[in-house]
Parts: C-alpha cells; structure tokens; sequence
C-alpha cells in the first residue's frame, strides 16, 4: 500500500482553504443517517463527537473512565498556544507554523502543521464564547505567557489548570448534544477491537467494564481519540489508566503506526521514591528560570546524600557541579527539554545522583531566594513549592527540589492523512492518538492545541468527504465480520484469563518500564535497543505463561483490563525498539548516542531520515514491515540546533 | 524520615450493585510514609493478586489530583484527612505506624456502588447533560476578546471551574446533597457574560434535575465546603439559590427543553 | 398556580418555607423579648398584664399571632420532610463517623428544633391556652392615682364568668381589671425543674439560630462580601446570645426571686 499523506498542491496558506472547498459535503437532510463512532473523550474526542453531533450525524461515544471528563487532558496544566498575536509582538500563524516545525526537528508536514497554526485562533474563540475561564487582564482582555520554545508571548491559560478548563468546556458542548440526543454516551466500557469490513472500518467491539459483556457497534466511521502511550514506560506523567490498547487493536487490524520511537521527557518531574510508585508528577518548566540545576562533583558525596548521612545545604560550593552551567554556558538551566533531560540521567547513571533512589538531581533555589527574597519565590512558584513539599515532605525553601525527567508526551502514533484518516479507510485518529502534528518533539502548550484543532475545526471538515463517498447506506452489526471479531476478542480474553502464573501483570509492567526507560528513554544505542528488543521478547513470553489474572470476565475486573493493556503495551514497546533501532539518527526526542555533534546535540541525518516510519503489522510475532513517507519542506530551511 | 510501617484496614468490599457488601479487614505491610494513598492499595492487591483473591477496586486515573476519578472516604473523611487534596494525593506519612484506617466508599443513594469501594456517579454527568453549557455550535462565534470580562470575575468564575466532580461534596455532607457541585458549575457561567442568555433557564434545568437523582438537600452546614479538595465555597451554593429563586418567582423564562425541536 | 406548586415542592423551594418561616419567626422573637422584659418592672405584674392583655385582645396582633403559629406548623412540617428526604439520600450510613469541618449545631438542627418544638408546645399549653381558654387564671385590679401616679394593686373577682377585661377612670383614679397571668408566671418559675427546662431550651434557641439564622440568609441567596458579616454578626450576637440570655434570665429571676 502506498502511504498517500494527501497534502493538498498549492502556497501553503492557501492549502486548507482549497482543500475545505475540495472536500465533499454531505447534504444537511443526510447527516442524520450516518453513524459516527468516536473512542475517548478527551480534547479531540469530545471536542470532535459534540462537533460532528452538532452538525447533524450521530454520534456514539466511548470511554473507558466512569465519566467522559476524567480523560487525561483533564491534567495539562501550562496553557493553549494561538497565533493571535494580542500581545503585538510580532506574532503570527507563519510564526507559529515555524516554531512549530522547528521545535518538532523537522520531522513534522508542513502542511499539518501550517493547518494547526491557522485554526489555533479559532480554538480560543471557541473555547472562551464556551465559557472557559481564561486567565484575564484588569483591562478585561486575555492574558498570555511565554512558554519554551518560542520568542512570542502566544499561549492562554488558566492558572496551572488549562487542560482541566479546555476539556471541561469540550465536555459541556459533548453534554449537550447528548441531552439533545444526538450523541449516545457509553461510559465505562473499552474498546478492544476494530471491525473491519470489505477494507473499511465499520465498528468496534467493546467491554462493558461494569459487566463485562462484549458488545459491538457499527458506524460508517470510526474515530479514534485515545490518545498516547507513554505508560509504556509503566512510569509517566500519564494516568493510570492512559493506554495505546485502542490503537494497538487497530495497528493490528491494519492501521499503519507512525514514528512510535517519538518520545517526549519532561527533565522537571518530582523523582521516584520507590518500587511502589505508581506515577509521576511534573512541575511546571518555569521553575529552571530561577532554581539551578546540580549534582554533587564526587560519587562519595553522592552515596553520603543518597544515605542521608549529609543534607544538600552540607555540600560545599566546590564540590557542587552545576552542570548545565558547565556544558551550556550560553543556555545554562534553560537549555531545551531533551537536553535538561539527558545531562540528568548521565548524572545519576555516573552514580551522582542524589535521594534515596539516587536517581534525582538537585534543583537549588537558595541563590534566587538570597537574590529575590522567599517571599517574591513564594509569590512566583508558591504553588509548586507547595505540591514538591505535598508529596516529598520536603521544604524546598530549606533543601534543594530533588527532580528527574519523566516521560510526559509520544509524539508518534497512529499513521493519518492530512484528512486524519488512518490508511484503512472509514478510520481516523486524533489528538495524541495520531503523529502527525509535532515531528520529533513537541512544544509546550501544542498538545492541546492539536487535540482541539483535530476535533473542532478538522475531523467535521474531512469525514464529509468520506461520508459522502461511501453514502448514507446503513450499517448494521449483522455483517459476520462483528460476530467474528467479537469471538476473537472474547477468546483473548480468556486467554488472559487463564493466566494463572505467579508474578502479577503490575510486576510485568514494571519490567517492561524499565527496560524502555533504560534502552529506549532518553539516549539509545544500537546495542541496547538490539539487546532491549530480546529482553521485550523474553518478557512477552514469560507474561503470556507466568502471569496472574484474577477474576472472571463477567464482573467489574480490574485485573483483566490492566492484562488486556499490558500485553499491549509489551508489543508496542519492541515496535517502538525496533522503530529506534531503523532511525539511526538523532531527532528531537530520539537520540541514539552514535548520532550527535561534537557538542554532543541531536545530529539528524536530513538525507536518509526525512521520512515518517508508518508501520505495518503482518501477524503475531511476526516483524513488521516500515512504509516511508517523505517529508518535503518547501518553506523552511532545515537547520542544525545549537545551546551552547 | 521515619521507617516503613504497618497498618490495618478495614475496607468495605461489595461485589456488585445488588449483592450486600461487608467490611473486610487487611494488613497492609511494609509501608513507606512516601507512598500515596492509593499505592499503598496497590501494594494491597499485588498481594491478594499474588494469592489469587480478589483485589480491592476502586476508582483512580490521573494519580494528580485532577481527573476526579479518586473517592475513598478513610476514617470519617472523605479524601482523607487533609485538607485541599484528593485521596491520590494523600500521603501515608499522614498516617501513624499501627493505625487502623478504615476505607468506605461514597455513601449516597444517587451514588450507587459499582464494585466495592467505586460508586456510579453518573448522575452528576446528568446534571451536566440538563443545562451546564452555553448553548453555540462549533465556529462562527466571535474573536476571544471581542467580550470583555473584569478579572475579579474571570478569577471567581474559575475558582467555581475548579470542579473536578468528584463527588466528595455528596460524600460529606449529612444530607448527601449535591447543591455544591450543581451550585459551581451555575455560578461559573452565572458569573460569565457567556452565560447570560441561559442563566435563568440552566438554573432551573440542573435544579430540577438535582432533584430528579434523588440527592438530599442542603443545610448549610458548610461540611462539603470544608471537604472539597478544590476548596468550593458555600457562597456558590447561595448563587444558585439565588438564580433559582429569581427565576421561578420574578421571571418569565422557563428551564427550556433542550430537546424541544430543531 | 402550578409553577408554584412545582416551585415550592423543589428542593430550594422548601428550602425558602424553612428560610422565610425561620426569618419570620426570629423577627417574633424580638417583639417577643421586648414584650416580656416588663416583667422585669417591679410594678406587681401591671405592665406585664396589661401587655398581655394587649396581644390577646388587640385584632391586628391576633392575625399576625396566627400567622405565626402556622409558620411554627409550615417550619416543623418541612423540617420533618426535608429530614425524611435527608435520610433517604444516604440509605447506607458510614461505619465512621464523620469528622467534616461543621459546626455542631449546624449539623444538629433537627435535635434543637425538636427541642424547641416540644418547649413550645410545653410554654404554649402553660401560658398561651390557659390564658386564652382556662378559666383557672384569677383577676387583678390597678387602681392608678392619675395624680400622684401611684398604684395600688388588689385581687379582683369578676361578677360574671366571662368577664375579660375592664378600664375605667373613677374619680381620677384609672381601674384596670385584667387576667393575673403574672401570678401564673411566679408559681411556674417557683419550680426549680420548669427553670431548668426553660434554660435548656433557651440553650436550644441559641444553638437553633446560631446556624440558622445566617442560614437562611445563605438559602435566600443573600451572601455578599459586605454584608455577609453583618448578617454573622447579628446571628450571633443578637440571636445566639442577648435573646436567649434574655428569656433565660426571667424564670432564673423569679426562681431566686421565689426563694
């Protein structure tokens, strides 16, 4: 199959208008005959469900929480950006566009990504006549900050809650299409597979969390908003509940997955504690604009802290190593994400880390609360100060914040089409679900923004000229392929509830974290990643043996659904080897070891690796087989990042 | 940091909706004061796991203090005994090496229980689903700041969004009410120019349909106020009364039917 | 009529019965106590008798004193409801108790009102009915020397069983002759156990208003940043403390008084 990215001819500022008006439309009289399918509810899910409802078709929605407002968008906290450029400082959708594509490392279209930057101004619009309660000005206007990434003053916020507002206001439009009756909700029930018929998707095949059954539902499309899938690295700023099951049943249905060795690493997240811990926290970036980042210059000094034999404040000023300071005199602590990152677990795998774990460094404040005062500290990062102190007891006014860098986004994700359509037809992805917007790496405050573009100005557009195609015929669950998937669902779920072993599917999960973290987190190398690739295999082995799930499968089961995910999980990771392994160069969040500059940065290697890895699956156990799609840039120059 | 402790729990386990549930009693061991709340359950169930029982469900998702998904009410308190945090955010230092903690789950007869410690709290998406929403369509709304609102306003409408539904508010209250939850989400938009042109039939539409899920009334005992981890004030609950009475005695306008005709 | 109807059986619309009842009958007792503080007047009863005499035959006062009784009815009624539609909320209780931030009073508004339903109906059948309805209360007559006005005080035995009340002026001597329902109040407040309910109950009414009174400010949606303390502090002041001590302090006087 050919991967066809669809990216409409012509200037790119003019693309999206074309093609809107290319696209077919399905005459108003007709949209209520057709049936549209939409899995999670997050910002692209709800968002696209109560636009697709409000324009006539009807929308069955899903989602595995007990609530569609519990998605994990719900926990973004910094904020939206939009090329509005209120502030008049020079912004604009041009602007955005490159900031865009150049954050992403130039692995990202050109034309997404202009589409992105363009129906950004109609989100903000959107959400405020919505009534999400933006932070203000006394003059009654929006407020902006800065975030990384960018020069411009461009992204809306509210508070540390934005997510929260943004979905909350996706939410109330989803409520009331579903007071109108035009959306159907199906809370607590998880999709588990794809119904494909004759080449196009035409339902899913679901479980009732609460009972149990297995169900299907038919649709003349089905689209997917399950967003990422960083819990495969079991630890993540991720929900608990946050999985790629979903798009993994699809990829296995035919669904291409795109670039899933894209990872993002948040260096500021509050350390682990233990083998206990479930999650992590982040704390918001601001906080490398005034703390400083460290680690002690001696493994002694390290193992003293690590033992709590000396605190942080014991450590003398020469035998500290500032080392941001030292290999990024220009950046300093404010060098990029990958690179706060990556210098963090060098330190700690040196063995000069510090707390208990010895997987932290330190995050000092003392000189800024010497230079500002506690109280102008207090008054900027208050807040998180407090959280830091919530979970870890400890005063950050008195000791350094202990931190380490966290999965926190996966830019990759299921292969779509300008139009959002996954190579098999009457299926679509959105929001973190699908790769297409931010390349190799995301900027700050773009992931919301993609989630909404996707569902409120993009899917409405793009499914018409689907819909229009295939014609308003009904479907139906009487096509024996519902019936068949059906059984293939209910006989792997019996297969994981065989499973009888001894170690428990948590413990599995753990294992497979670590080694994605160890050989496929932040720096990769071809041996790790062939050597990360046998252990995945062994793991899927010894899990589909010796795990325990309890229970049966007609009741609430959690057990059942963390096996269901995990055994998900466990195939993606070695897909995500396997695509680290294929992509030897260094680009945004991938960097392999072998592929960096003197100065040790991501070197991209433009030449063989300007393309999108789609991936196709070709049965269990079986290597999947990599469809390029070529990148062309034809408005921005590809250049070389540099923090020194 | 004081060493790793060992608890005893008492936890309310229900198998389904319609099976009687009872209290069953656990030793949680080994416990680091770091873990939250939750993880030490999970320490709990890797264990009945490992025994093939039966682990202990709850609901949780985000582990944040966001999602909303979290209840638990432990030793009288729901989320615990701090104040302003949910139960994934409780931490077990908070407790005391030897301590007996007992774990029901929200206790409301519009929250009826799932599976042991989880209740349905659908009614609250209901209540929602009435009228919590300004009624416009997707595009052809005006630009972001054609609408100009005092910050004062901006921040109180935001302090009434903090709302995560968990239902904590049901939870304490003697009288299982669900006034300050419906009450926030009314103020929110009362409060907002958005929300005019629908504020006195939303009012109406959520109260009535409050009432509809069989929630008790409020007494103003100011318990969920006090228990509410985005801390929500009372004074929400006086909006609502407010707008209610304002529209059901001094205006014309009617809940209208959403549903009423395209 | 029916938007009412749909109105008042909503949950708020109780809610306001309770509210506007509760206001209406803490505005009584203002008029209440003042009424009442004459029998701190050593005048032998007279103020207090001829007031009582007022409120018993004066038209107007007797509507609004139906008005009242059937707000006391309305208020105990949809307490009684609501406490029932309460109860069903939470069908299964917590095996802990609970410990959420509340006062106690607040949280005890059914125990204190039935307190005081009970006093009232005790405080009511005492004073109010025999009053009204006994023929056990005897007559006093007092003669005031409109000159020097002094006043003398005596028993009076009326010629005709329903004999009321009389005024007359004799000679510049003005006579009133009216029902002795002070001397009721000393023989009840000569017992040390009728004192004690009386203080408890007035404990009662203290604890009642504390919370209810700004309570039903809160119902009827009056919360406003300026005005809100105001609304505490008379809740409490007034209606937790000076009233309360007020009524406590008349059988406490007459009980020493008595001794």
């Amino acid at each position: 199959m050919s991967l066809d990215a669809k990216i409409p001819q012509g200037p790119l500022a003019e693309k999206w208008s074309k093609h809107k008006f290319n696209l077919k439309l399905v005459n108003p009289s007709n949209k209520r005959k057709y049936d549209i399918i939409v899995v999670g509810t997050g910002l692209a899910g709800a968002s696209a469900a109560a636009s697709l409802a409000e324009l006539g078709y009807n929308v069955k929605s899903f989602c595995f929480q007990d609530s569609p407002r519990r998605a994990h968008s719900i926990a973004a906290q910094g904020g939206i950006n939009a090329a509005k450029n209120y502030q008049n400082d020079g912004d604009s959708v041009y602007r955005l566009f490159y900031d865009t594509i150049k954050g992403g490392d130039y692995r990202a279209r050109e034309g997404n990504v202009y589409r992105l930057a363009e129906v950004s101004v109609n989100i903000i619009d959107q959400c405020v006549a919505q009534g999400v309660p933006f932070a203000r000005e006394y003059g009654g206007l929006l407020d902006n900050r800065s975030f990384g990434g960018s020069q411009v003053s461009r992204t809306f916020y509210a508070r540390g809650q934005t997510g929260q507002q943004l979905l909350l206001g996706a939410y109330s439009a989803l409520n009331r299409q579903i007071h109108l009756g035009k959306v159907k909700m199906y809370t607590r029930t998880e999709m588990l597979d794809v119904v494909v018929v004759d080449g196009h998707a035409k339902g899913i095949v679901t479980r009732n969390l609460k009972t149990g059954e297995i169900e299907t539902h038919a649709g003349h499309a089905v689209l997917l908003a399950t967003g990422g899938y960083g819990n495969v690295f079991y630890l993540s700023t991720n929900a608990i509940g946050s999985n790629v099951t979903a798009a993994w049943r699809a990829h296995k249905r035919g669904a291409y997955f795109a670039n899933p060795c894209y990872t993002q690493i948040h260096p500021t997240c509050i350390p682990v504690t233990g083998d206990h811990q479930s999650k992590l926290t982040l704390m918001s970036e601001s906080l490398r604009n005034d703390g400083r980042v460290w680690a002690p210059k001696t493994v002694e000094t390290a193992q003293k802290l690590q033992k709590k034999e000396i605190a942080a404040s014991d450590v003398k000023e020469e035998d500290r190593d500032y080392f941001l300071e030292r290999k990024y005199p220009s950046f300093g602590n404010l060098v990029p994400r990958d690179v706060a990152s990556r210098n963090a677990k060098e330190m700690s795998d040196e063995g000069k880390g510090v707390g208990t774990t010895g997987l932290a460094v330190y995050l000092d404040f003392a000189e800024a609360i010497q230079r500002l005062g506690e109280d102008t500290v207090r008054a900027k990062y208050g807040n998180l100060f407090d959280m830091y102190l919530q979970i870890t007891d400890e005063n950050p006014y008195k000791q350094p914040m202990r931190i380490y860098p966290a999965v926190h986004y996966t830019m990759g994700g299921l292969w779509v089409d300008y139009n959002l359509s996954t190579n098999l037809p009457g299926l679509y992805a959105m929001g973190e679900c699908n790769f297409s917007d931010h390349g190799a790496n995301r900027l700050g405050a773009s992931a919301l923004m993609q989630g909404l573009s996707d569902g409120y100005f993009v899917i409405p557009y793009t499914l018409g000229d689907y819909l229009a195609t295939i014609g308003p015929k009904k479907v139906d669950t009487s096509h024996p392929a519902f019936e068949q998937t059906k059984q293939d669902v209910i006989a792997y779920n019996n297969k994981l509830l065989s499973l009888k072993g001894n170690k428990t599917v948590v413990e599995y999960h753990r294992e497979l974290g670590h080694i994605m973290w160890e050989y496929c987190g932040m720096a990769r190398t071809e041996e790790g990643l062939t050597k990360a690739k046998a252990l995945i295999k062994e793991l899927k082995a010894d899990f589909w043996k010796n795990a325990i799930v309890t229970g049966e499968n007609e009741e609430v089961n959690a057990a059942l659904e963390r096996a269901g995910r995990v055994a998900d999980f466990i195939e993606l990771g070695e897909l995500m080897v396997t695509d680290a392994l294929t992509r030897r160069e260094s680009c945004g969040g991938h960097f392999r070891l072998e592929s960096q500059t003197e100065e040790g940065e991501a070197l991209r290697d433009d030449e063989n690796f300007a393309f999108v890895s789609a991936w196709e699956f070709t049965g269990e156990n079986e290597e999947e087989v990599l469809h390029k799609e070529e990148l062309i840039f034809e408005n921005v120059k590809l250049t070389q990042r540099s923090y020194k | 940091m004081s060493g790793h402790m060992n608890l005893t729990l008492k936890v309310w386990r229900q198998k389904n909706t319609q099976t009687p549930g009872k209290f069953v009693t656990y030793k949680a061991e080994n416990i680091s004061p770091d873990m939250s709340f939750l993880e030490m359950l999970d320490v709990v169930n890797e264990s009945l796991t490992r025994k093939n029982e039966e682990p202990i469900y709850f609901d949780h998702d985000c582990r944040e203090g966001i999602c909303g998904s979290c209840s638990l009410y432990i030793n009288g308190h729901p989320h615990g005994p701090k104040k302003a945090i949910t139960t994934c955010q409780l931490h077990m230092r908070t407790f005391s090496d030897g301590e007996t903690i007992t774990i029901e789950p929200w206790r409301s007869a519009a929250f009826p229980i799932v599976k042991d410690l989880a209740t349905d709290r659908s009614a609250f998406d209901r209540i929602q689903q009435a009228g919590g929403y300004v009624s416009i369509n997707t595009g052809g709304v005006p630009d972001a700041n054609v609408i100009p609102i005092p910050k004062v306003i901006a921040d109180e409408a935001f302090n009434s969004a903090t709302c995560i539904g968990c239902g904590a508010c049901v939870a304490a209250c003697k009288n299982a009410s669900a006034m300050l939850f419906t009450s926030a989400k009314i103020t929110q938009l009362g409060l907002l120019p958005q929300g005019q042109p629908e504020r006195y039939s939303r009012v109406q539409a959520m109260v009535a349909q409050m009432d509809q899920e069989g929630f008790g009334n409020c007494t103003n005992t100011g318990a969920c106020e006090a228990e509410c981890p985005k801390e929500i004030t009372l004074n929400n609950i006086a909006f609502m009364n407010n707008d209610f009475f304002s529209a059901k005695l001094f205006r014309e306008e009617h809940a209208h039917d959403h549903t009423g005709g395209e | 009529m029916s938007e009412f109807k749909q109105t008042f059986n909503s949950s708020l619309g109780k809610k306001l019965i309770m509210a506007l009842t509760g206001l209406f009958l803490c505005t009584f007792l203002i008029v209440h106590l003042g009424g009442n503080l004459l029998l701190f007047k050593n005048d032998q009863g007279f103020a207090f008798n001829s007031y009582a005499n007022f409120l018993t035959h004066f038209p107007p006062i007797e509507v609004i004193a139906y008005l009242l009784y059937l707000a006391i009815i309305v208020h105990a009624v949809y307490a009684l409801v609501l406490t029932i539609k309460n109860r069903r909320a939470r069908p299964v209780g917590y095996a802990v108790q609970p410990k959420s931030d509340a006062s106690w009073s607040s949280k005890n508004m059914g125990l204190l009102g039935s307190i005081l339903l009970l006093f009232i109906v005790i405080h009511m059948s005492d004073f109010w009915f025999t009053y009204k309805y006994n023929n056990v209360l005897g007559f006093k007559e007092y003669r005031t020397d409109l000159a020097t006005n002094q006043t003398s005080v005596s028993d009076y035995t009326p010629p005709v069983a329903d004999f009321e009340r009389s005024i007359s002026t004799e000679n510049n001597v003005e006579i009133v002759r009216v029902k002795d329902l002070h001397a009721r109040i000393q023989t009840s407040f000569s017992q040390l156990w009728y004192v004690i309910f009386y203080v408890i109950a007035m404990g009662a009414v203290s604890f009642h208003l504390l919370h209810g009174f700004q309570s039903a400010f809160r119902t009827l949606g009056w919360v406003h940043k300026k005005y809100t303390p105001i609304v505490y502090f008379f809740g409490t002041w007034l209606f937790a403390v000076i009233i309360p001590i007020g009524f406590a302090l008349m059988p406490i006087i007459y009980y020493i008084k008595s001794l």
